[in-house]
């Protein structure tokens, strides 16, 4: 939505890419701080002069840091906060001692500076465009009342007290009180979306006393002074006074707008400023987000933290060695060389030696780690900012990291926290299909044919809505030909709504429904020639079939959530009276007349195919009332409206009195679309062992049904647990008996297991992934001990086969969030494969964020799309934004955005996957290079007198990091992929390593360190023992120290060269560069520096001249050179080589395939994309022919009081009201009522009776993701000789006992050749099939669900299954 | 799709990234894999390309003559044992000793005598850095005003010091001559040259006298005195003036200071005279030897070296010897894997796994 990304650069100006410190706010945050003491506000109309007196803060908002003046300055101090920064400023004090001084000044400096300057830079920039964005925004008209008279304004100089005028469509500049407005009654509509997220238009009404003073010149008397509360970050909240003419009338929100709201449908209002600039809400919200590290962030502090520990004892060791020598040798050597003054025991020298070789060793932690590790995430979010698959064409949305530094750890997510609304749903209601009379209609019907044609409705109706799009042509003709029953249902669907209709010009209708649903169904009569026109709070204008027919509306009997239904009572034009009513099907059905039977049992069939199939659900009925029914009952409502006590419970009465004998029309299926792909993608994330979970404001019922529609939830699965208590106690039981039914189940199912295929379970749990690792098992598993259940032993997850279900109402999920109960909810939720939480508080789905983080210790991912996502995704790991239609609040709070929900697995498995591989293997090889650098130092410590002499040219000692070596590991830091992308989609298994932190821990950086300090004892020693003895050709001895340098710093550079070429996965064009590059630079600036030239300008800074020349024109160097690199690389080249050979990771293996096919034919050509799109595009004709458990639900996501609304006729402009006189039949309380109705404590819905039972468990068929895991068995196993052919003896049982289109065999029935042919092939061949077999089973595992239906169809026609085969695995 | 269409406001909106092959990650690349197939033939390889060099190396190495003497004189029985004893930098009587000894080969080609020495720690720090190079290339400010890295050799009775610092200042200062006694009882000197024993760079760029070309060195280094330890000023090294001062041979040659404790120095290049007859022919020589350098105050040693040169240089055992066991070993590396990949190899060699 390009509006939203405008908008969000107006309203937040922060892009904030890699910020590496948490924000201090600025001097907007200092004012906030001095003024934290208002308590209360007060505020005065039109009196500038007494709102002075207070200081508010002007409407100019400053999120800008710096100016030209105080950025250098401020922008320094800011970096010397880091301890990284000063500690490398203390070095640099260090050495400008000169006995300590090991090394010159500039070896830190310029790497410093570098830093300093390239931070510098950014911040600038980011900066930059803040102040740009800040000029926007404040600069903005707006029209003030200023002196009797409207004047243009701009934002910034809007003054706290001042009347505003804002007109229809404008951003409201500051939070002001609404005074009067330009519709009846002070009514005024605003938009949301970019406070809280919500689309739907919200009304808010002024003060009466003021909504009467109307236009500018009784307002610009207006002298009303406001108290309120003082400036908070409350959206839903406000509380004040207005005292005006010796009277005060109390302000709540509801009389506000507020600055980023959009004034909509309202001609004109007026407000006065109450909060101004920084102060208002929107601002007060957009707190600084809370700064987020990645794992490997913190892994990398502990490191850095050792790394100067090991520096303090390599400087203790040396400065101890120095004392000895001192004391030994160094005394006698005096004649030669003595002591410095200042020194005058070996004691001190060896104290200054300790300092000395501190600023020498510096070099293992360079200060160029923190920035490249940044430059490399940075070039991590370029690239996902710029992947065209992750650019959503109808929204015109590109993927966006809005934090750079995070981008690793989205290769090691675990847990996937996601919203439904608009993130697994589009939010757009379909309808599609429907049931009429014992007949349904919809595009399930021609499921043999071609693509069903859309129908063309324009020619029959010429209101039709075009974006209407219906699949079935029966229906259309059912309805041309005037059937009845079609008829009376499209009628129902045209008057039993509380949509309102703008009719902006002949023909062209807008519908504003309150909930989406409402809207497809009346836009389904539209189209089938029964046209909403318009409606008065008594009567409907509709056009049925050309014909405009207006119906006078009785009464409408509003929605809720007990009643799942609503009606409405008609008179038509003939004065028949009627009322119409939709509702849920076990609603009602019950209340149909007996005459029904025969169809209700067949309506009924049909809404369970559609509740099968993920559709919501209505059932439609109607029943004819006599005029003296009508009479008697009107009474009776009228009674029961106007009660004073329990009018909720006596209208209810009455509305259950008439909705009974109505008659069947039919009912409803609508589809609440999901997004694109999403069952794909949540199917391959879970095969990716991340767990999904939705955490959703809905209702249960729409919860679980969008479960089971992306196939969280699948019929195949052990059992769905509903956890619905109220208390505590029932809860803690209900998670418990959860818990033992599962361990009940998991061990029937081992049992079946065992017999076919003893150990390999093992694997196949250890392949969930459940433990998350040595350390996630510690988190989880250890508390559990501790507390006090009895049944589940500390290996509860591990026990656990089987695919359940968890489904969790909101309140019970608060007493599952109770500390107490905390644990047992945790280890409840995370044995089950998909959970739901369903009619949470934002609050909760933060809560249920944190949980997880406390007691997983896994990486948390947090998806959602709308303001109440908020919470959860600042609180979780990482936070991504679905950039929908909701507003933009839930962009502004993420880390990352993006369009569309699918797009996570790209992110992840792809992204995410390459930055975590990346990020790993530079940091080895980052903290390898500079250990390989630095410990020659101390190597040669031992030769030197503990006398802190460098090894190296400090020239040298310089450049290594910062131009040497550093290029070649970015490029592959930013380069690097190890396979490519279709394939880590293809094999999702891919995935786990980052899951399990396998590519570096403690363990991977230990092994790095050693290998470094190997390194160095080579580069040391070979030159030492080759060049201490020899000569060159002209008998000068080669011992010198500069030769020895320079031939060590060669062989250095030529060494971690060969490793980062061996290092190095994916040559590109740019890793060429750069690593030929730098060996290139490393000789030039070699060369340049030993020149005569340079020499001769300063003869004491380039001491070094003619070396290069002279030492590297020997044989016997380069001979020292090659020998130290064979020495260096073999054993690596020869441990890797084993490594690969005996007990290669998925992804080498994937790596070596793509290797052999690759040589096979050349020509293949990319056409792999096609496989997943493929098989995506297949599955959006949805499958679920299994016949599932019936899951209908009243979809109404609207709120009720909406009738009330509409016969209040408050609604509804003056001009289209016709009779004003209705405006007055109700008292003008709706509001209230809305108000009492909307608030929190909402009736939980019952739900027993509509909850899944999706006990229909088929078999012994288990979880997907257990067939994938035979993977991870058949991989981690040590084969032996036997084992191998014990193997290939299993695993061909494996897939056809796990895989799950191999348990549906039965139903697939031709084709044996596609899987089952690997499966003798690779016997045939003479390479153990272990893992040949598994890739195949993920790949079945992975299509084979979806594909389902396909290969049904498909095996009618063998051809064409061999096709579809052949291509789905010509990569 | 569009790449890009107006919204309300008019403006353009984003645009679908480009379709590149850098920003879609598709760029073109090498992926090399460690197969059985490119690291084993690399190991061979490496074994075979080592080995022969080993052996090479290790031949030239054993045909280079060295014969070396200690005559730090530390034994009673040494022959400079009184000069040892009694020596110290203050003592103004030179002290002489010689050394008879005897060469079992003759020494063919040039041969290139070296001056050793041990525990003497030309690396450290401190005396790395106390030198002024700027002074030692003929600057006339710096002479006068040598660095302060020269402290505390950098003045002396208040005047400057030429050449400044350490290194400078405990030059070695041994004199080496060498007689051939022949079997028939008479000595001759042997000719040594002490030229041509110093890098060119040093020679010709790094060290210059100051003055430039001026023949009076007296007059350049007037106002400057010699380092303490020193017995002659600088441009009393040697009478050629081409050697004489800051570009003394003998002088460069210590200033460029040695990477480990013991060290050794050329001093002297005995040239081939004659092609018929042996630079040094077997038989009876005496080093005589004048003992001005000090060195057990520390625990030094002292040697003298002689060495004939090959194309790689002097006598190097361990190039050879490392050639040959590096190149076995990756040769036994290239066999075990070789082994190990046959026996175990989990790796599928078959391309099938994903085309069936």
């Amino acid at each position: 939505m390009t509006v939203l990304k405008t908008l969000q650069e107006q309203w937040f100006p922060l892009p904030v890419p890699l910020h590496r410190k948490k924000k201090k706010t600025g001097s907007a945050g200092g004012r906030w701080e001095k003024r934290r003491t208002e308590e209360e506000r007060k505020v005065k109309a039109n009196d500038r002069e007494y709102n002075e007196k207070f200081q508010y803060a002007s409407n100019c908002i400053m999120t800008s840091k710096y100016n030209v003046l105080t950025f250098l300055p401020v922008n320094l101090f800011e970096q010397f906060q880091e301890v990284a920064n000063t500690y490398f400023l203390f070095l640099l004090i260090l050495q400008l001692i000169p006995q300590i001084s090991s090394l010159s000044w500039f070896t830190t400096i310029v790497p410093l500076a570098l830093v300093l300057s390239i931070t510098a830079v950014k911040d600038a920039t980011d900066d930059y465009f803040r102040h740009k964005s800040d000029n926007q925004v404040n600069n903005r008209q707006s029209r003030v009342l200023i002196r009797g008279s409207l004047q243009n304004e701009k934002w910034m100089n809007v003054r706290v007290g001042d009347i505003i005028k804002l007109e229809n469509n404008q951003f409201v500049s500051a939070d002001l009180l609404l005074l009067s407005s330009s519709e009846p009654h002070g009514l005024c509509y605003i938009e949301t979306a970019e406070l809280d997220g919500e689309t739907n238009m919200k009304v808010r009404q002024s003060v009466s006393v003021t909504a009467e003073l109307g236009d500018p010149n009784n307002l610009a008397t207006f002298d009303g002074e406001v108290v309120c509360e003082p400036p908070n970050n409350k959206l839903d909240r406000f509380c004040g006074a207005l005292c005006w003419r010796d009277k005060k009338y109390p302000l709540t929100n509801q009389n506000m707008l507020l600055r980023g709201c959009v004034l909509r449908n309202t001609e004109a209002c007026y407000g006065l400023v109450i909060f101004a600039g920084p102060d208002t809400k929107l601002m007060q919200n957009s707190g600084r987000t809370k700064f987020k590290r990645t794992s490997i962030d913190r892994l990398m502090n502990t490191l850095v933290l050792w790394i100067f520990g090991f520096l303090v004892c390599m400087g203790v060791i040396l400065a101890v060695g120095n004392a000895v020598w001192e004391k030994e040798v160094g005394s006698l050597f005096q004649s030669y060389l003595p002591w410095e003054p200042p020194v005058d025991n070996f004691l001190f020298s060896s104290f200054l030696s300790f300092w000395s070789y501190v600023i020498i060793l510096n070099t293992v932690m360079p200060i160029s780690l923190y920035v490249s590790v940044e430059v490399i995430r940075l070039g991590h979010s370029y690239f996902i900012n710029w992947d065209r698959q992750m650019f959503c064409s109808q929204r015109n949305t590109a993927a966006e990291a809005r934090t750079t530094t995070l981008n690793e750890e989205l290769g090691q997510v675990e847990y996937i926290f996601s919203d439904k609304t608009g993130t697994l749903t589009q939010n757009i209601m379909s309808f599609n299909k429907c049931s009429i009379n014992g007949q349904t209609y919809g595009e399930g019907t021609d499921r043999m044919g071609t693509q069903p044609k859309r129908l063309d409705f324009t020619p029959f109706n010429s209101l039709a809505d075009p974006d209407f799009s219906f699949y079935d042509d029966k229906l259309l003709e059912l309805v041309k030909v005037g059937d009845p029953h079609a008829q009376e249902f499209f009628r129902l669907l045209s008057l039993c709504h509380t949509v309102m209709s703008e009719e902006k010009s002949e023909g062209e209708l807008v519908y504003k429904a309150q909930s989406p649903d409402e809207g497809a169904l009346v836009t389904a009569a539209r189209n089938f020639g029964f046209v909403f026109r318009s409606r008065t709070p008594g009567t409907i204008t509709t056009t049925e079939m050309g014909r405009t027919v207006t119906y006078s509306l009785l009464a409408i009997l509003d929605f809720n959530n007990i009643r799942k239904r609503m009606s409405v009572i008609v008179r038509n034009p003939e004065g028949r009276i009627r009322l119409y009513c939709k509702g849920a099907d076990t609603v009602l059905l019950e209340r149909l007349h007996p005459s029904n039977q025969e169809l209700m049992a067949v309506t009924s069939d049909h809404l369970n195919e559609y509740g099968a199939d993920g559709l919501r659900t209505l059932a439609l009925a109607f029943r004819d009332l006599s005029e003296e029914e009508w009479e008697v009952w009107s009474e009776s409502h009228q009674f029961a409206d106007k009660a004073t006590d329990c009018r909720e419970d006596r209208l209810a009465a009455a509305y259950d009195k008439i909705e009974q004998d109505m008659m069947l029309l039919g009912a409803t299926a609508i589809e609440d679309k999901l997004q694109e792909g999403v069952p794909e993608t949540i199917a391959l994330l879970s095969l990716a062992n991340i767990k999904v979970w939705v955490l959703t404001g809905d209702k249960q019922e729409t919860a679980v049904n969008i479960g089971y529609s992306c196939k969280m939830l699948t019929d195949d699965m052990g059992e769905v647990f509903i956890i619905g208590g109220h208390t505590v106690q029932s809860v803690r039981q209900e998670l418990r008996r959860a818990r033992e039914r599962m361990v009940e189940m998991s061990r029937a199912r081992d049992g079946e297991k065992r017999e076919g295929m003893e150990g390999r379970a093992e694997a196949c749990f250890m392949g969930n992934g459940f433990g998350g690792g040595p350390e996630g098992d510690g988190g989880g598993g250890k508390p559990l001990q501790g507390s006090s259940f009895p049944s589940p032993p500390s290996s509860f997850m591990d026990s656990i086969s089987g695919e359940f279900g968890l489904v969790i109402n909101g309140h019970s999920l608060a007493h599952a969030l109770e500390a107490d109960m905390e644990l047992e909810f945790v280890s409840t939720a995370c044995a089950c494969k998909a959970v739901i939480c369903c009619r949470v508080t934002p609050l909760q789905k933060a809560q249920v964020v944190e949980l997880i983080k406390k007691y997983r210790k896994a990486v948390t991912l947090a998806v959602g799309d709308g303001a109440n996502d908020v919470s959860m995704i600042k609180s979780a790991h990482i936070g991504v934004g679905i950039s929908g239609q909701e507003g933009i609040q839930a962009v502004l709070a993420s880390d990352y955005s993006f369009a569309q929900f699918r797009f996570l697995q790209r992110l992840l498995l792809v992204h995410g996957r390459w930055s975590y591989l990346r990020m790993c293997r530079f940091l080895c090889y980052f903290f390898y290079k500079n250990f390989a650098f630095t410990m020659v130092h101390f190597w040669f410590g031992f030769f030197c007198g503990f006398s802190a002499q460098t090894v190296y040219d400090q020239y040298f000692i310089t450049l290594y990091n910062i131009v040497y070596t550093s290029l070649p590991v970015l490029a592959m830091g930013i380069f690097d992929q190890d396979v490519p992308e279709q394939r880590s989609l293809e094999y999702p298994k891919l995935y786990e390593p980052g899951q399990l932190n396998l590519l570096f821990n403690k363990k991977e950086f230990f092994i790095c360190i050693a290998q470094g300090i190997y390194t160095s004892v080579v580069l040391f020693f070979v030159p030492y023992a080759v060049l201490s003895n020899s000569t060159q050709s002209n008998g000068v001895p080669l011992a010198d120290y500069q030769t020895f340098a320079v031939t060590t710093a060669t062989a250095l550079v030529i060494v971690v060269s060969v490793q980062i070429a061996l290092d190095t996965g994916f040559w590109t064009v740019i890793n060429h560069v750069f690593v030929w590059g730098s060996l290139g630079s490393y000789f030039t600036i070699m060369f340049a520096l030993h020149s005569q030239t340079l020499f001769r300008i300063f003869p004491n800074q380039f001491h070094f001249v003619g070396c290069a020349q002279s030492t590297l024109l020997k044989p016997v160097v380069w001979l020292t050179i090659a020998l130290a690199t064979a020495i260096c690389v073999v054993p690596v080249l020869a441990f890797r080589f084993l490594k690969l050979d005996l007990k290669p990771q998925l992804s080498d293996t994937v790596r070596y395939t793509q290797l052999v096919l690759q040589k096979r034919r050349k020509p293949a050509g990319r056409s792999l994309g096609g496989v997943w799109r493929g098989a995506g595009s297949v599955s959006e004709s949805r499958l679920g022919t299994r016949g599932g458990s019936r899951r209908s639900g009243y979809a109404f996501a609207h709120q009720e009081g909406f009738g009330e609304l509409i016969t209040s006729g408050k609604n509804m402009r003056l001009s289209s009201l016709g009779l004003a006189s209705f405006a007055s039949r109700h008292s003008s309380s709706w509001i209230e009522t809305l108000r009492r109705k909307k608030n929190p404590h909402t009736p939980p819905s019952a739900s027993g009776d509509s909850s899944p039972a999706p006990s229909r468990a088929s078999g012994p068929v288990p979880p997907l993701s257990n067939s994938s895991s035979v993977l991870g068995g058949s991989q981690e196993t040590p084969i032996e000789e036997e084992t191998v052919t014990e193997a290939r003896q299993d695993v061909p049982t494996v897939s056809c006992s796990f895989g799950q289109p191999a348990a549906s065999g039965s139903a697939r029935a031709s084709p044996p050749d596609d899987l089952t042919s690997a499966a003798v092939r690779s016997h045939g061949t003479d390479s153990p099939g272990g893992w040949t077999l598994s890739l195949g089973t993920v790949q079945e595992a992975l299509f084979g669900w979806k594909g389902t239906e396909v290969r049904v169809d498909a095996s009618d026609n063998q051809e064409s299954q061999h096709v579809a085969m052949e291509t789905s695995q010509a990569e | 799709m569009a790449s890009s269409y107006k919204d309300e406001d008019g403006h353009i909106s984003v645009k679908k990234p480009e379709n590149t092959a850098f920003k879609q990650q598709r760029l073109p690349a090498w992926q090399p894999v460690l197969t059985a197939g490119t690291v084993l033939p690399a190991f061979f390889i490496i074994g075979l390309i080592f080995i022969p060099i080993g052996i090479g190396l290790y031949v030239t190495s054993n045909n280079i003559k060295e014969f070396e003497i200690d005559y730090t004189g530390l034994d009673p029985s040494s022959p400079c044992f009184n000069c040892s004893q009694n020596f110290s930098w203050n003592s103004t009587k030179p002290c002489t000793c010689s050394i008879p000894f005897y060469l079992e080969q003759p020494y063919e080609s040039n041969v290139f005598m070296y001056y050793g020495l041990s525990n003497f720690y030309q690396n450290h720090r401190r005396y790395v850095k106390s030198r002024d190079d700027s002074q030692l290339n003929g600057n006339e400010e710096s002479l006068r005003k040598p660095s302060k890295e020269c402290e505390p050799y950098a003045r002396h009775d208040n005047r400057p010091i030429a050449p400044c610092g350490a290194i400078a200042n405990s030059m070695f200062n041994d004199t080496l001559e060498l007689f051939y006694s022949d079997p028939n009882g008479t000595k001759t000197q042997i000719p040594l040259t002490a030229t041509g024993i110093a890098w060119w760079t040093d020679k010709h760029v790094k060290f210059r006298n100051p003055g430039g070309n001026n023949d009076n060195l007296t007059a350049a280094f007037q106002g400057t005195t010699k380092p303490i330890n020193w017995r002659r000023p600088a441009y009393e090294l040697d009478s050629d003036p081409e050697n004489n001062g800051f570009i003394n041979e003998d002088f460069i040659v210590w200033m460029r200071t040695a990477a480990l404790p013991t060290f050794r120095k050329l001093y002297r290049i005995i040239q081939r005279r004659n092609t018929m007859v042996p630079t040094l022919p077997r038989g009876n020589y005496t080093l005589e030897v004048v003992y001005n350098y000090p060195v057990r105050s520390f625990d030094g040693r002292k040697r003298m070296i002689f060495s004939t040169i090959s194309w790689m240089g002097g006598k190097n055992p361990f190039l050879g010897i490392a050639y040959i066991t590096v190149g076995s070993v990756c040769f036994l590396l290239g066999v075990i894997l070789l082994f190990i990949h046959h026996k175990y190899d989990n790796r599928n060699n078959n391309p099938d796994i994903s085309s069936n």
